[in-house]
């Protein structure tokens, strides 16, 4: 067993196995909400900030429960509350300004923000959409939050010396907010860096964040690591020794070209892998899952094994990420079943206590 | 007595009205990028923001004029973009950026389209004098591209050469030439493709009757690589020295340069924008440094500009030309 885990099988879990299914983190909003937002900033619309923030929360509420109805053991709003992964959070740390978008690819976009003065923690960024939906939800709630190295990498810096810098700074303020969510009762914990696999050379730098990141948060809390669209032999099996719990990686995308990047090496920690495709519009049969989810477990055995989607699925049409959701939970369980009938041959080694 | 001229190397972004104009009227799928085959009503809309980037600079007071190249969306690849026997395939990472260009796909023999020249020709009806053309070096256009079609190394950096030597050579007049070879820097040649990369630059170069830059960024040239570019038929060879002032300074120092030189002086990656006094004070001490008695010296930004906000971009040009301004005052 490594970390904290078995408080996340729920009561009346049918299975003597538990694959545990989460998600990453993101979800399609509700077109109203889109809507809201658009006519809360409409300044000719007498849509106030009372009302956009009746409409957030309505969202979160209908989609926790979306989670809940497809039966995932871990569950999120869907971050009904953010507009983009690195902007939601500028806006919330002091020293950060926004100066107008800037292309990524094509006409794609994003509101890339600088930071003008000394970063600092203002107001809390999670505590509050935690609170709530943990407060709606009757399952475990996860917190997906943008790490420090992305944060740094994707603004940019008028005031530190370097991105590492700027990077242990921040680190440092999500260190403050995740003990803020800890107290507010979260027990599970994602932190979201997407930059390392673009520059798989810092892997030492997010070390260095992750180590900072994670003082003085208390044993019990589960701490895991979303990377993704990278080539992970790069970074593996370097990354095992960051004081995490579990890794979240895209891999049906590729269609599971680098899984023997993960067995060429034992992998010691648990392993959260993704078993649908976060960029593709067709829902994967429970069968083509099931498949998926074996591979995994070439990897480790399965009290380590979580099944979740690539990535977050915001991108996708709505039924669709909720189609992806159903079917992946449904081919957990019957994995789990075969695996309590012994009719699976499990590849990977069975873990020794550690 | 060195003269200073204000300019930059191209690749600017988009007005943010035409970032919106253009997805609606584009799309947002790697499908609807540039292909050379535009609509009225994008070709109108790109013609409106060429004229837009091209206003800004004569109001800013830059000595260089560029058209902007607002319709790059593959960035430096994009003369590939337009071709026949070019395949755009997957999205890759440009370079070490969290940005993405489509990969080129060389699959038949290729031949220039005049694609850059019809824009120039656009430009030249606005600019009176000063208009300065932009294209990626050979090396880097070679590096950025995949070849299915020429079947070595040097074949291919070759046709990639007079490819972009026959676009140039249907340029209108222009000023001068920025070509831009990050790559080698990025991903520098080994022995033997050194000494090519810098013949390469020679085709393109041989190709107009103007002053024609090789600027390099993202840090400085290994030794060999900057003494074989020393062989190159240009004008100068462009410095960046945001990333790298002392190895640049160094390659100068022991191994001379051109009569003129590029210097990348203000960050086209950063918001932080630098004061005229500053970019002054950054040519000085190159200046110091490298004992220099330049005819000329570019100031310009070390990289394209397109990863900036529009206002930040605005200031940086006003900054550049306000930093050449300031040194004829004080001369």
């Amino acid at each position: 067993m490594t970390g904290p885990r078995e408080q996340f099988r729920p009561d009346d879990h049918p299975n003597d196995h538990f694959l545990m299914t989460t998600v990453v983190g993101s979800y399609p909003k509700p077109k109203w909400l889109h809507r809201a937002r658009d006519m809360y900033e409409d300044d000719d619309r007498d849509f106030t900030e009372e009302h956009f923030a009746e409409a957030k929360d309505d969202a979160s509420r209908l989609i926790t429960d979306e989670h809940e109805r497809s039966g995932l053991d871990v569950v999120c709003d869907g971050e009904m509350r953010r507009n983009e992964m690195v902007e939601y959070f500028a806006h919330r740390i002091d020293g950060y300004e926004f100066n107008g978008r800037v292309k990524v690819w094509g006409h794609n976009y994003f509101d890339k923000p600088s930071v003008v003065d000394e970063v600092g923690y203002d107001q809390e960024w999670l505590i509050s959409e935690y609170e709530f939906t943990a407060d709606v939800a009757e399952t475990p709630v996860k917190v997906p939050i943008t790490g420090p190295y992305t944060l740094a990498s994707w603004s940019f810096n008028e005031v530190y010396d370097s991105e590492e810098q700027l990077a242990y700074e921040l680190a440092d303020l999500v260190n403050e907010e995740i003990e803020g969510l800890v107290e507010a009762g979260a027990r599970y914990i994602q932190i979201d860096e997407p930059a390392l696999a673009t520059t798989p050379d810092d892997h030492a730098i997010v070390g260095e964040c992750l180590e900072r990141i994670v003082a003085d948060v208390p044993d019990d809390v589960r701490l895991g690591l979303h990377v993704c669209y990278g080539d992970y032999s790069r970074i593996y099996p370097e990354i095992l020794d960051y004081p995490v719990h579990e890794y979240d990686l895209e891999l049906a995308n590729g269609d599971y070209e680098q899984l023997d990047v993960f067995t060429d090496d034992e992998f010691t920690k648990d392993f959260a892998m993704g078993v649908t495709d976060a960029h593709v519009a067709e829902v994967e049969s429970v069968e083509q899952i099931k498949e998926n989810i074996k591979k995994g477990l070439q990897v480790v055995p399965p009290e380590r094994l979580t099944v979740s989607p690539d990535c977050g699925l915001k991108l996708l049409p709505r039924e669709v990420a909720y189609g992806k959701m159903e079917n992946m939970v449904q081919a957990a369980r019957e994995i789990e079943q075969e695996l309590d009938a012994g009719d699976i041959d499990v590849g990977a080694v069975a873990s020794a206590d550690d | 007595m060195t003269r200073v001229v204000a300019t930059t190397p191209g690749l600017y972004p988009l007005p943010d009205w035409a970032k919106d104009d253009l997805s609606d009227l584009k799309g947002h799928q790697k499908d609807d990028l540039i292909s050379g085959s535009e609509s009225e009503a994008i070709t109108d809309a790109y013609d409106r923001a060429r004229t837009e980037v091209i206003d800004r600079q004569q109001e800013a007071g830059l000595d260089r004029v560029v058209e902007g190249q607002l319709r790059w969306d593959d960035m430096l690849a994009h003369p590939l973009a337009v071709a026949d026997d070019v395949e755009m395939r997957g999205i890759v990472r440009y370079y070490d950026n969290n940005n993405f260009y489509r990969e080129p796909v060389v699959t038949g023999g290729l031949t220039a389209t005049g694609d850059v020249a019809a824009e120039l020709d656009a430009a030249s009806e606005q600019v009176g004098g000063g208009l300065q053309a932009v294209l990626p070096g050979p090396y880097s256009l070679a590096d950025l591209a995949t070849d299915d079609h020429y079947g070595d190394e040097a074949a291919f950096l070759d046709a990639i050469a007079d490819f972009l030597a026959d676009e140039a050579g249907q340029f209108p007049d222009v000023e001068t030439l920025f070509l831009l070879e990050p790559s080698l820097v990025e991903n520098p040649p080994g022995d033997g493709p050194d000494a090519r990369a810098s013949e390469a630059i020679d085709t393109v170069a041989g190709a107009v009757d103007a002053d024609v830059v090789a600027h390099t960024y993202w840090g400085a040239l290994e030794e060999k690589v900057y003494a074989h570019l020393m062989d190159a038929a240009v004008d100068a060879i462009g410095f960046d020295l945001v990333s790298d002032h002392d190895q640049n300074t160094y390659n100068v120092q022991e191994y001379g340069t051109k009569d003129s030189v590029a210097l990348g002086l203000v960050d086209g990656q950063n918001t932080l924008v630098e004061s005229p006094e500053t970019i002054r004070e950054r040519i000085d001490w190159f200046d110091d440094q490298t004992n220099g008695d330049y005819d000329t010296v570019y100031a310009t930004s070390n990289t394209e500009l397109f990863y900036l906000p529009v206002n930040k971009f605005e200031a940086k040009l006003d900054a550049l030309a306000n930093a050449a301004e300031l040194e004829e005052v004080e001369a």
